[in-house]
């Protein structure tokens, strides 16, 4: 895969910058690695980091320490559908450790692991902000709330159906960032 | 019925939308302030409101605006807190879903109160289509004239921008989310300077919640002495209580500060009581951080006096019998839980969140997850409890930023009202082995 942006894809990286007053355009840093990871297979690797420190004009440690700090960055590649689960305090007392072992089962892998047709990958995340609705789990933009272990059946049926390209082009980011 | 001035209109049909929003009376504090308000005379009101903090602290909105130092030629601004990532609290996700514009509307207002040319709303990455919902509502702003320069034809110009997080506890903190708005790691700043002196880019800068932001509004609207009526001495106004745990009516409700606790919890006007008719066994009042507090004590203070959901009355009795409004994130446990395990849920994830850069912080939360691991598993010495409880004493006050505090209180408020509960997990393991200490998806369904 190239690493580079296409024209309009630019163009938003642009407008991106010009929120920040001159001068201050490292500001974008967080916004610009969301459209590149969405962009560049759903991970942020050590080529896509440099190729943003180039567009930022600045170093790639600035780019590195960043990308490694925040957890919604993948320093490694991760399925088409991230399934996200909740196991903070609300969701544990209504139940996440039951939806962790029953994606588990379901798909043959433990947490943290890629299913070998690299469709779904497990990863347990501390509080949403979905407390009222738990349990829950994120895949992409879209929050799955209320979840029972019918409703986790039909989700990874409903995914695997739509052939689902990677869960962050879901995330609308060319409209938004 | 109590008063509600922030989210009385959620089940609006299309109140997401500017026009719906406006025919609702929306904006009026916009049109208000910047037509027949001067800046000092919008902070003034905000002062005699009472208004505090809604993201946690509870410090007076009206004096930390105040303090916005103003020097000649020199950018002012104001940031608003999106964050939102305390455990148990989903206040500002729902207010900021449903009816967006009330934010918007508070930035406006209340950055011609600052004199802020800019604004950034800076929003956890996870709420990424609540950010899709925001920048609709700031594209409709900007078409309305309510946005950009010369707002309704006055003097006053703004423009307001989203910022999207990347997954970080820590940005809550309002020095650290300024180094992530400028594009770094979130690593809190040590104070002094203050951000009303030296914010982002060094400007003078106030960083408020958005449920403190959008509160401004009614403020305005009805003034600041009649915003002050409502509630219980110092704690004035309605607030978002984020309820959730094991009740029967999870959500989002808005009440006048100084609702009393059982109140909330059983009556069918918010709680609904607890799951199944079970007995409740503790509660947490104010998101993840704040002591957890066993019914007797969240129900009456130590004097035996009802407690009320107000600033004062959660804490009174200090950390000895009391515990904190803070953001409002309250969840219920009932008495099926396990306090040891529920714990460990709350280490897990401060340690998690440590951002690494204090030792006592960042090592002292990876300790304690470890002791409570063993100990959930079965392998808990006697010794434990002590080290845990002097683990989390050197992590209190010794860190530059409030997450190391909010990791150390959970635990010592878990042991020292549920000090039993943690000599049964070591002493006799084979009790709990097998014993799931939730409600299962199953249980839940039939509920």
């Amino acid at each position: 895969m190239e690493i580079k942006f296409n024209d309009e894809t630019l163009a938003l990286v642009q407008k991106t910058i010009k929120r920040y007053p001159e001068g201050k355009h490292k500001s974008a840093l967080l916004p610009i690695l969301h459209i590149a990871q969405a962009e560049f297979g759903g991970w942020l690797s050590p080529e896509t980091m440099d190729y943003v420190a180039s567009i930022l004009n600045i170093k790639p440690i600035e780019v590195y320490e960043v990308a490694s700090f925040y957890s919604m960055y993948n320093l490694k590649p991760v399925g088409k559908c991230l399934l996200e689960v909740c196991r903070t305090s609300s969701c544990w007392t209504r139940g996440a450790e039951d939806i962790v072992n029953h994606l588990e089962k379901k798909l043959g892998i433990k947490e943290g692991e890629t299913t070998k047709d690299g469709m779904f990958t497990i990863k347990t995340v501390e509080c949403l902000g979905s407390c009222g609705t738990a349990p829950m789990l994120q895949c992409g933009a879209s929050f799955h709330e209320n979840l029972t272990l019918e409703k986790v059946d039909s989700l990874l049926d409903e995914y695997r159906a739509a052939g689902k390209q990677r869960s962050y082009t879901d995330m609308d980011y060319k409209n938004t960032l | 019925m109590g008063k509600k001035l922030l989210i009385h209109n959620d089940h609006v049909p299309g109140i997401a939308t500017l026009e719906v929003y406006r025919q609702n009376g929306g904006y009026a504090s916009v049109e208000k302030a910047l037509k027949s308000m001067t800046p000092a005379e919008v902070v003034e009101e905000v002062k005699k409101s009472g208004l505090r903090g809604r993201g946690g602290a509870g410090f007076p909105t009206g004096m930390k605006w105040s303090f916005l130092a103003k020097p000649e030629g020199v950018e002012r601004y104001l940031v608003c807190n999106a964050d939102e990532s305390e455990p148990g609290t989903f206040k500002d996700r729902y207010l900021m879903e449903k009816i967006p514009h009330a934010l918007i509307e508070g930035m406006i207002t209340s950055s011609y109160a600052l004199g802020a040319k800019t604004s950034y709303i800076y929003i956890r990455g996870e709420y990424f289509y609540v950010a899709r919902i925001l920048e609709q509502a700031i594209e409709e702003a900007y078409a309305a004239g309510l946005l950009g320069k010369n707002i309704l034809g006055t003097d006053f110009s703004h423009d307001c921008y989203v910022q999207v997080g990347a997954g970080a506890y820590i940005c809550g903190e309002e020095t650290a989310l300024l180094e992530s708005l400028e594009g770094k790691r979130g690593n809190p700043r040590i104070k002094p300077p203050f951000p009303a002196i030296a914010g982002l880019y060094g400007c003078p800068t106030v960083v408020n919640n958005v449920e403190t932001i959008a509160a401004v509004c009614p403020i305005i609207n009805m003034g600041g002495d009649e915003y002050a009526k409502i509630g219980v001495g110092r704690s004035t106004g309605t607030k978002l209580i984020s309820a959730s745990g094991h009740i029967n009516k999870p959500g989002v409700y808005e009440i006048e500060l100084g609702l009393p606790v059982e109140e909330f919890i059983y009556s069918e006007e918010y709680c609904g009581g607890i799951i199944n008719g079970r007995k409740m066994k503790a509660v947490v009042a104010g998101g993840s951080s704040v002591p957890i507090l066993p019914t007797e004590l969240i129900l009456k203070n130590d004097k035996g006096e009802p407690r009320l959901m107000t600033y004062e009355s959660l804490s009174e009795g200090g950390f000895a019998t009391g515990t904190m409004l803070g953001s409002g994130g309250f969840i219920v446990y009932d008495e099926t839980t396990s306090i040891v395990k529920n714990l460990y849920t709350f280490a897990r994830f401060y340690h998690h969140e440590s951002c690494g850069q204090c030792s006592p912080c960042r090592e002292g939360t990876g300790w304690m997850e470890k002791i409570l691991h063993r100990i959930v598993e079965g392998h808990g010495k006697p010794s434990d409890i002590d080290l845990l409880w002097d683990i989390q004493r050197k992590i209190e006050g010794n860190t530059i930023c409030p997450l190391g505090d909010a990791a150390a209180w959970p635990v010592a408020s878990a042991i020292r009202h549920f000090r039993a509960e943690f000599e049964e997990y070591i002493n006799h393991p084979e009790r709990i082995k097998d014993v799931k200490h939730y409600y299962s998806v199953h249980q839940l369904a039939g509920a």
